[in-house]
């Protein structure tokens, strides 16, 4: 397969349709010396899609991130979230950071229940099955009177996941989200999300540095430049969610050719 | 769990404490140091049931001193943790009245408040303030930026972020704050009780004193201390509640 083949192409497939549209994008930091951390970036996000970012370290992802979720106000361009400029107040917006943004002093039902009642949504008979539906499927109905600090790495990541999934978000961002566990906990936690996320299929955005997480876990791969982080290359992966990822020949070739893009200083 | 446990503490120290101070005193064989078990035999007939009413004028005293300087403390803290401006204003000024020693003011306040309560109050609400001030300031300030951003993410008000992020993060440092500020409350209540009035266990304790009534002095000592043992068991009861998320 040439690598070419792997290049995004606009897909019109059925059902799917711009939920995120991000227009020249960039982000600015200091107020006396302005430095440009970010973009401009500019890309259209289809609802159901996965996208991987991954890029040098300092090249502004998390800020990215941040100002998708609305964390960071002052930018330039524009994000569309169904055609409204994002308002966090509006609309759902579900954060996963890398330490997982679980607050200590809540148990995990709190925890897990946080985004409704910021969004003041009462649980209704559908929503109640929601919760459970993702409990159980996480495994975490047992912990509910815990407090983050009694749980392992892997629980945390859990009731976060649970936590960004319950409130059905439009859009979900992740940054390293598997970064903290070891390696067999983020092998389980991957396969986990992937099974929900395809439940659900959650216009989701994450970050991540590795990139075989990246390959696995992303049904797009964003390379992004040296500071200030712009595309490099939009990948399209064939390789997202299949079995057994690392047999196969196609994922050293893909993953190949990122880590020659790396090698080149994040050029193509 | 907690608590009963710090009470096992308090009785093992009640206990080591009592046996030193019964050898110290049969070893010293003087009026001036009683043996404990004099105070504790007489504590019965010492002026009847008048020493209860001593405790109370004091408890309410060290109370209403405590709630006006959480409440003006909390307050300003908040404001200053808040707003640069106000900060730029009110810093200096509690940079400067930090290290005063506000006992010393106790004749002035006595002077424009008068003998009575109020100005006993307000030389405790005037020396706790200003540690809990800084306390809730460095407290709101000392929140990690990155604990608001799943919340901000959500959309929250400001009510919101408040109530759900920064009171639950100060409340361990107010609580921890409130154990000290209840300790320094008492010894500035023993002072300030020692003029300008005829009740407070401070008063009792001086009055006892001066009549060289030595059994009721160390009974005045040993209700005073039990006092402050009764407040921070109080506040060890409100931590187990409120601060249960932590170890």
């Amino acid at each position: 397969m040439k690598i070419d083949n792997l290049h995004v192409q606009e897909r019109n497939a059925g059902g799917t349709f711009i939920m995120v549209e991000i227009d020249k994008l960039s982000v600015s930091y200091g107020s006396k010396k302005v430095v440009n951390a970010l973009g401009p970036i500019s890309i259209n996000i289809s609802s159901g899609d996965i996208y991987a970012v991954i890029g040098p370290s300092g090249c502004g992802k998390s800020t990215f991130l941040n100002t998708l979720s609305g964390i960071i106000k002052n930018h330039d361009g524009k994000i569309l979230i169904n055609n409204e400029a994002i308002n966090p107040k509006k609309h759902n917006i579900g954060f996963i950071p890398q330490n997982f943004g679980l607050l200590p002093w809540k148990n995990v039902e709190k925890n897990c229940l946080l985004s409704l009642k910021i969004k003041r949504r009462a649980i209704d008979s559908e929503m109640k099955e929601r919760i459970d539906y993702i409990l159980s499927k996480l495994n975490i109905g047992s912990l509910m009177n815990r407090y983050p600090r009694e749980l392992s790495g892997g629980q945390k990541q859990r009731v976060a996941i649970a936590r960004a999934f319950i409130m059905n978000p439009d859009l979900l961002l992740m940054d390293e989200p598997f970064s903290a566990l070891d390696a067999l906990t983020r092998e389980e936690a991957q396969e986990l999300f992937i099974e929900i996320w395809n439940q659900y299929k959650t216009t989701t955005v994450f970050v991540t540095h590795s990139i075989e997480e990246a390959i696995y876990m992303g049904k797009k791969i964003i390379i992004l430049s040296h500071c200030p982080g712009t595309i490099v290359e939009i990948i399209d992966n064939p390789l997202f969610n299949t079995e057994n990822l690392r047999e196969k020949e196609e994922f050293l070739k893909l993953s190949a050719h990122i880590r020659s893009i790396i090698k080149k200083g994040w050029k193509i | 769990m907690k608590v009963n446990k710090k009470i096992k503490l308090f009785i093992e120290g009640f206990i080591i404490f009592n046996i030193l101070w019964y050898i110290l005193a049969v070893a010293i064989n003087m009026r001036v140091l009683p043996k404990p078990t004099d105070i504790y035999f007489n504590l019965a007939n010492i002026y009847g049931g008048k020493l209860y009413l001593h405790v109370l004028v004091s408890l309410y005293r060290v109370s209403l001193g405590l709630i006006i300087s959480l409440i003006l403390g909390v307050t300003i803290g908040l404001i200053m943790a808040y707003s640069n401006f106000w900060n730029k204003i009110l810093n200096p000024l509690v940079y400067f009245t930090y290290p005063i020693p506000k006992t010393a003011l106790l004749p002035v306040v006595m002077l424009l408040f008068g003998l009575g309560d109020s100005s006993k109050v307000i030389i405790i609400v005037l020396i706790l303030v200003f540690q809990i001030i800084v306390a809730v300031r460095d407290a709101v300030i000392n929140i990690p930026e990155e604990t608001y951003n799943p919340i901000k993410s959500l959309g929250a008000s400001r009510l919101q972020i408040f109530t759900n992020v920064t009171l639950p993060a100060i409340l361990p440092e107010l609580l921890t704050n409130l154990r000290l500020s209840v300790g320094t409350a008492l010894s500035i209540l023993f002072f300030a009780e020692g003029y300008g009035t005829q009740y407070g266990i401070g008063y009792y304790i001086l009055d006892a004193w001066t009549r060289i009534d030595y059994i009721s002095m160390y009974a005045g000592i040993l209700v005073i201390s039990l006092l402050g043992f009764f407040l921070f068991i109080l506040i060890d009861l409100l931590e187990e509640a409120i601060c249960k998320w932590k170890a």
